[in-house]
């Protein structure tokens, strides 16, 4: 698969399609899993790496996961094409920094992801557009049992999946919403939902997993246990509280129409100003700025926007993705410049049309 | 992982339990140490500080004990339960097995639980009684200690050794591993 390639397409995740897109981004579950005959990855050597690699990458091409998968050798991409992959979120940040033989297997619609040799040896990763808990589980089910066929799996029969970290043993499943919440932060009541989620044992982490933070006001909730329940119960547990934050993001967001229309009006207005005029502007500001359009386009604000746009722009906006579009390698300042660039052009062009023309 | 703190990595993964509640925090080890030293300071009323996949520290362990344990390792993958506790990651899935009397009360804080009650490889179902199934991987893993003896085996010179442990290793492989195309 050539990444460039990859660039003209914008990912499932914000494909922006799906039950509730307005507030859920993507659903996904990842599952993990180890080969038996092999040390965990952090114990493995660099032969051992090399063997688990070929060993899985093998066998699972000789099984039908029901996609045509594309393989990358991750351990020999530059390191901007390495961020490429954690940005379209189809490689974890641990997967592109760590070190020794590990690739991706990719569907092109980039809704299954397989990484080899990640914290544990297989991380089965599936992910749809919108509110799709089920519809995800099941396709995952479908990849893990194929490769179930094929691969000895490291089974335990009172602990269940083994993995490196005792905190993923069990089911090794993890079930994840990224959800957009920008009125809930805006009324200052985030903290307030997050409190009671962790009370309920669910976690609630930034844009790109494990301690990152969140950006944009973007936030993936997901189960916090894995063993014990059965994996469709902790579906279950991730997929029934979705609906209610739904329902409160959407409660704050006519509150903040019916309080505060002008303050909001203008606070948005603003943002898209900002998006369409600055010269130079960081990814972290792009990405809050497109939040609150975001809102905007959502609560009629703004007219001329497409959510899809927004989507688009999110991802094509973070570093190695403009750098990918640009077709060259720029530092900090110079991609804040070239952002700002790429913002202007895409807003003057009209939204659909100069997201693929200045490509 | 990056620490929360800073910008190194994160050796210590630490699970808090507040009542019922459940937090996770990753730390470097300098973050770790100030995180810790303060928890005992204020949540001595609390046993806040239990759990972590770096410090399963049971209640009543004196120092002693834990300096014997520390130094109990996998007879597989040769991970000492100090390693263990220092990087929160396991070395192999036989420390499942090997470690189990120890994990048991750590699974028990991070999951509240210690059965998994979820699917089964389908290969190998429910195991009749009294047998170990678990899917060959008790046999598999098996090899990850045959493979490290191999190699030291090379390393003396010891090439009877050394052909012995490979076929040790290959015949359970063939045993346990089904082709990878089934024609």
């Amino acid at each position: 698969m050539k990444l460039d390639t990859l660039t003209q397409s914008i990912g499932e995740w914000l494909r922006g399609t799906g039950p509730e897109s307005d507030i859920v981004m993507s659903s996904r579950v990842r599952l993990a899993r180890n080969v038996a005959q092999y040390p965990f990855v952090s114990r493995a050597t660099e032969q051992d790496r090399a063997d688990i690699e070929r060993f899985l990458r093998e066998r699972i091409a000789a099984v039908a996961v029901g996609r045509t998968l594309e393989y990358i050798d991750v351990g020999r991409l530059e390191e901007v094409d390495r961020q490429f992959l954690v940005e379209r979120q189809l490689i974890s940040r641990e997967h592109a920094d760590a070190q020794g033989a590990r690739s991706v297997a990719i569907d092109q619609l980039e809704q299954v992801s397989l990484m080899i040799n990640e914290e544990d040896h297989l991380r089965i990763q599936c992910m749809h557009s919108g509110l799709d808990l089920r519809g995800v589980w099941e396709q995952i089910k479908v990849v893990d049992e194929q490769i179930e066929q094929v691969v000895p799996y490291a089974f335990h029969p009172q602990f269940g999946y083994l993995t490196a970290c005792p905190t993923n043993v069990g089911t090794g499943i993890r079930v994840s919403v990224m959800l957009h919440l920008p009125a809930l932060v805006i009324t200052r009541q985030i903290d307030k939902v997050f409190r009671s989620l962790h009370k309920i044992s669910l976690a609630v982490r930034g844009l790109y997993g494990e301690g990152s933070q969140a950006m944009g006001d973007f936030y993936q909730i997901s189960n916090q246990t894995t063993l014990g329940k059965s994996e469709e119960e902790l579906v279950e547990q991730v997929g029934d509280v979705v609906p209610v934050l739904i329902d409160y993001e959407r409660r704050a967001r006519e509150f903040l129409v019916r309080e505060t229309e002008q303050n909001v009006h203008d606070q948005v207005s603003r943002a898209y100003g900002i998006l369409r005029t600055a010269q130079t502007i960081s990814a972290e500001e792009t990405m809050q700025l497109l939040s609150r359009v975001r809102m905007g386009v959502l609560l009629g604000l703004i007219g001329d926007v497409k959510i899809a746009d927004i989507n688009s722009l999110l991802v094509r906006t973070q570093p190695a993705h403009l750098q990918k579009i640009r077709g060259i390698e720029l530092d900090t300042k110079d991609r804040n410049i070239e952002r700002a660039r790429y913002l202007r052009q895409h807003f003057e062009a009209g939204g659909a049309a100069g997201g693929a023309s200045v490509n | 992982m990056k620490c929360q703190q800073c910008e190194k990595q994160a050796v210590f993964h630490i699970t808090e339990l507040e009542t019922g509640a459940v937090r996770e925090v990753h730390l470097c080890e300098d973050h770790a140490r100030a995180y810790l030293n303060q928890t005992e300071g204020a949540g001595a009323s609390e046993s806040t500080e239990e759990g972590g996949a770096g410090g399963p520290l049971g209640v009543g362990q004196t120092a002693e004990d834990l300096a014997v344990l520390d130094q109990k390792a996998c007879d597989m993958c040769g991970i000492t339960f100090f390693e263990f506790r220092n990087q929160g990651r396991l070395g192999c899935p036989h420390d499942y097995v090997h470690f189990a009397k120890e994990l048991e009360p750590l699974i028990a804080n991070i999951h509240g639980s210690t059965e998994h009650t979820g699917r089964r490889p389908s290969r190998f179902p429910e195991p009749a009684a009294g047998e170990s199934a678990a899917g060959g991987t008790e046999e598999l893993t098996r090899v990850i200690g045959l493979r490290r003896e191999m190699k030291e085996a090379i390393g003396c010179e010891d090439y009877e050794k050394a052909k012995e442990n490979r076929d040790a290793i290959r015949a359970i492989e063939d045993r346990w591993i089904t082709p990878a195309r089934q024609d």
